[in-house]
């Protein structure tokens, strides 16, 4: 997935480009069976998050019920109906990450951006979540920034890392 | 065909057929719960499991089809069991309040329970969170659902309406609104047909019984009731009676012995309906046919649920609907007008209820267009199965209740109007009447049945051609009327789609929001009689056919209030008082403010209180010392350690294996 914008960052225009982008998206996969959640995960690459308006705007232009959508929305945990960061950051919490540390990463990764699992910095920079394996075992412990993985990240590589961002 | 197996007895049963009916068909019972025959078959609960030989899995007999030579067995110690264990995890996070609640006694998942014998729950632990959401006619109580999904069913496919979907995931997972909005503030068309298929009581009417005790023990009100045409074939199945008993007189007697002060049929104002009605839709077709503006295919208003739904998807073909209020609002308005009048009672002392067969009608009573001199035309709606409650709860012998007679002159009706509680009826009451006026001839059907539009089809359709008519209507000589019926939301859309495409033929559609019409009501007893729906439509054409009167222009009451006040149909009197327009709502309720939440009662607002107190007595975790927190981290390690040496040695001996069989194969070679 490639760096989500926060919604406060669009303006009115970009607002009604983002819109006219998810139309075409839905023009184009609507006759395709099932094709709902390919439309979700494009229009939340393009709008950085799935609000309530942007949800009825597919409903409607895909004549589905609302309430199906939001089902399929809250199914995922990679869709989310609040503003993300500019960067999500993913920290691997399978069995082979989490041995190797991967909870402390979690810890310092919370005091040091100030935010709790699962929400969005101040700044609107980083989204913190926790992944359950990223297939990555061999590197633990490891994390994900964007669609960038991380290997064998301790506290001190770690600052560097966010420093990049 | 084939042939197969069912506890050592063997059976044959149709291709594609599954475990499950070709069982019952041998009359052998599997238990099940999320089942519902031809609705709703998709293995969610797997009460329904059955051990399958040469399976691994036990097998959902709701949707596992029979096969050649299969070999089943219903009720063996595994899969009772099974069942066991599923039914209680399914209680593990249900609220068990059962002695309070609406459904005690009713409720499928108690009786399930018995029948499984289940006598422990063993499981405890976290509970979904208390969520109770009410609107002005259905509440939804998520602390009792346990996911079945059927209402889901209902709601999606059935009406095509789609307010409540699966929201969440696991033990999260709730049924309801997108994003928690209310029910009260979505498409919701308030229809009730989920509360007709709730196993239990998580999705139900919102109760009204209370309101209407407190005001029959008020002695300054002047307490009316009225009664619409499909509760009288559908009360009785409340008091053990087959489905399409007829009732009437008792349930008149019953309502008497409750306090009402008069005892009024709504039917009476189904015949006015078709007075007002009919005289609109000849109106429209007289300005089409003479070069005016005119909108048809004119639809037919009686059933608010059917409003709720085009003013939300099809706003922009609200002109199609007919003016006339649906017909227990008309004749609350009468009453609180005419009646009260002529009795000498302020409007302001009296309190109207309607028993209807329906939920949405509790919505509709709520709506600023049902208000007539600031008073609202209908007080109360309470539903056939809350009447039944309360006449129970009275004290009365229904069974034992002598046969009565309304009052009048609210209570009069002809046959035209008892069929308005079933889908085609309205149309043929209309076109009896219509027929008659236009040409001075009887409708050409063999007991006035208009043949084509009788049944319980989706879709049915009639061409009415006029012959020979009287002077005044000259402009309909040689006219072929071309009239659709259908009942359901998802017909409705059919119909609507084809009219947005400016492709309908039709000149006059009957819709009724629930499949099958108001028989079939979200407000009707549920019943697991297959034939309801033909047994409650029989006993409607029987009441019908019982009548001296059997079209409404004939009810000597309607001639002499149209005589005495109201002047002719559609005059100024009758628009004020049985006319009204609708609101554009849009998909998401977003054209209008408008909303139909309600406050919780105060009963739930008790019980909430209850649980939040229940919660905070359950002592917090202990916060852990340094260290047991370390040594709690040392069992962890010493956990994981014993799992990575396990898991060793199944290598180690994996190798072994390989070794041995690389060593054979060297050999070989």
């Amino acid at each position: 997935m490639s760096a989500a914008i926060p919604k406060e960052a669009l303006s009115q225009e970009e607002k009604e480009r983002a819109y006219a982008q998810i139309a075409n998206v839905v023009k184009q996969y609507k006759h395709k069976k099932d094709s709902l959640v390919q439309i979700l995960h494009l229009a939340q690459e393009i709008y950085g998050h799935l609000p309530l308006e942007l949800q009825q705007f597919i409903a409607k232009e895909m004549n589905i019920p609302l309430s199906q959508v939001s089902g399929v929305v809250s199914f995922y945990s990679f869709f989310s109906t609040v503003p993300r960061g500019r960067h999500t950051i993913r920290v691997c919490l399978g069995t082979a990450c989490y041995v190797r540390g991967g909870k402390k990463i979690v810890e310092h990764l919370q005091n040091k951006l100030q935010v709790e699992l699962g929400g969005t910095t101040e700044d609107g920079n980083f989204t913190f979540e926790v992944a359950r394996c990223i297939g990555a075992c061999g590197l633990a412990p490891a994390l994900m920034i964007d669609d960038t993985v991380y290997k064998q990240v301790n506290v001190n590589k770690l600052d560097k890392i966010l420093e990049q961002y | 065909m084939v042939t197969l197996t069912i506890n050592n007895q063997k059976i044959t049963a149709e291709d594609g057929m599954t475990i499950m009916e070709a069982a019952r068909q041998n009359n052998i019972y599997i238990p099940n719960l999320c089942y519902l025959p031809d609705v709703h078959q998709i293995g969610a609960c797997r009460i329904c499991v059955v051990e399958v030989e040469g399976a691994k899995n036990l097998q959902a007999s709701c949707i596992t089809q029979v096969a050649e030579g299969m070999v089943v067995h219903t009720n063996t110690d595994r899969v009772r069991k099974v069942r066991k264990i599923l039914y209680e995890l399914m209680l593990s996070d249900h609220s068990q309040d059962c002695l309070t609640c609406t459904r005690n006694l009713s409720c499928e998942f108690q009786a399930l329970g018995k029948l499984l014998g289940v006598e422990d729950s063993r499981f405890e632990g976290e509970r979904s969170p208390f969520q109770v959401d009410a609107s002005v006619a259905i509440t939804r109580d998520m602390t009792k659902c346990i996911l079945c999904r059927r209402c889901v069913t209902v709601c999606n496919e059935v009406q095509g309406v789609g307010a409540i979907s699966p929201q969440n995931r696991g033990f999260k997972t709730e049924i309801g609104p997108a994003m928690n909005l209310p029910l009260g503030k979505v498409n919701c068309a308030m229809c009730g047909q989920c509360t007709v298929v709730c196993p239990v009581g998580a999705l139900k009417e919102t109760n009204s019984v209370g309101d209407v005790w407190e005001a029959l023990h008020d002695p300054k009100k002047f307490t009316v009731v009225q009664v619409a045409p499909a509760v009288r074939v559908a009360l009785g199945e409340e008091f053990g009676l087959p489905a399409g008993s007829r009732i009437t007189g008792k349930m008149v007697a019953a309502l008497r012995r409750l306090g009402f002060d008069r005892v009024f049929d709504t039917n009476f104002a189904a015949d006015l309906t078709i007075m007002e009605e009919g005289t609109e839709f000849l109106n429209r077709v007289k300005n089409a046919l003479t070069g005016k503006s005119a909108v048809l295919p004119m639809i037919t208003s009686c059933s608010p649920g059917w409003i709720k739904y085009i003013e939300h998807n099809y706003y922009n073909l609200l002109d199609h609907l007919s003016t006339c209020k649906s017909p227990h609002c008309m004749l609350g308005a009468l009453i609180k007008s005419f009646y009260a009048e002529s009795i000498n009672v302020q409007p302001q002392d009296m309190y109207t209820v309607s028993v209807m067969p329906c939920t949405a009608k509790k919505f509709e009573i709520q709506r600023e267009e049902m208000k007539n001199g600031g008073y609202k035309n209908v007080d109360a709606v309470i539903t056939t199965r809350e009447l039944a409650q309360m006449i129970k709860s009275a004290g009365i012998d229904f069974q034992e209740l002598p046969d009565e007679e309304f009052d009048n002159p609210l209570g009069l009706s002809t046959g035209a109007a008892d069929i308005f509680g079933l889908t085609g009826g309205v149309m043929e009451a209309a076109l009896r009447t219509v027929y008659e006026l236009v040409t001075g001839r009887e409708l050409p059907f063999e007991g006035l049945h208009v043949t084509p539009i009788v049944g319980l089809e989706q879709i049915k359709t009639a061409t009415i051609k006029f012959t020979d008519v009287l002077p005044e209507y000259s402009f309909l000589e040689g006219v072929e009327v071309k009239v659709a019926v259908t009942s359901g939301l998802a017909g409705a859309k059919i119909l609507l789609d084809q009219l947005a495409e400016g492709e309908s033929p039709y000149h006059f559609i009957e819709v009724m929001g629930c499949p099958s019409g108001c028989i079939m009501g979200g407000g009707q007893p549920r019943s697991s009689d297959p034939d309801v729906r033909r047994k409650r439509m029989a006993g409607l054409y029987t009441e019908d056919e019982s009548k001296v009167y059997r079209k409404s222009h004939e009810n000597p009451y309607i001639i002499s209030l149209y005589e005495n006040y109201l002047g002719e149909p559609n005059s100024h009197k009758a628009h004020e008082l049985l006319h009204t327009h609708y609101v554009p709502r849009g998909k998401f309720n977003e054209l209008t403010d408008e909303d139909f939440v309600v406050e919780l009662d105060e009963f739930t607002k008790r019980r909430i209180a209850r649980t939040t107190r229940q919660e905070a007595k359950i002592p917090p975790v202990p916060v852990k010392t340094e260290q047991e927190s370390v040594s709690a981290r040392i069992l962890e390690l010493e956990a994981e350690n014993k799992k990575l040496k396990s898991e060793l040695q199944d290598t180690q001996e994996t190798v072994e294996i390989m070794k041995l069989v690389l060593s054979k194969y060297t050999k070989q070679s």
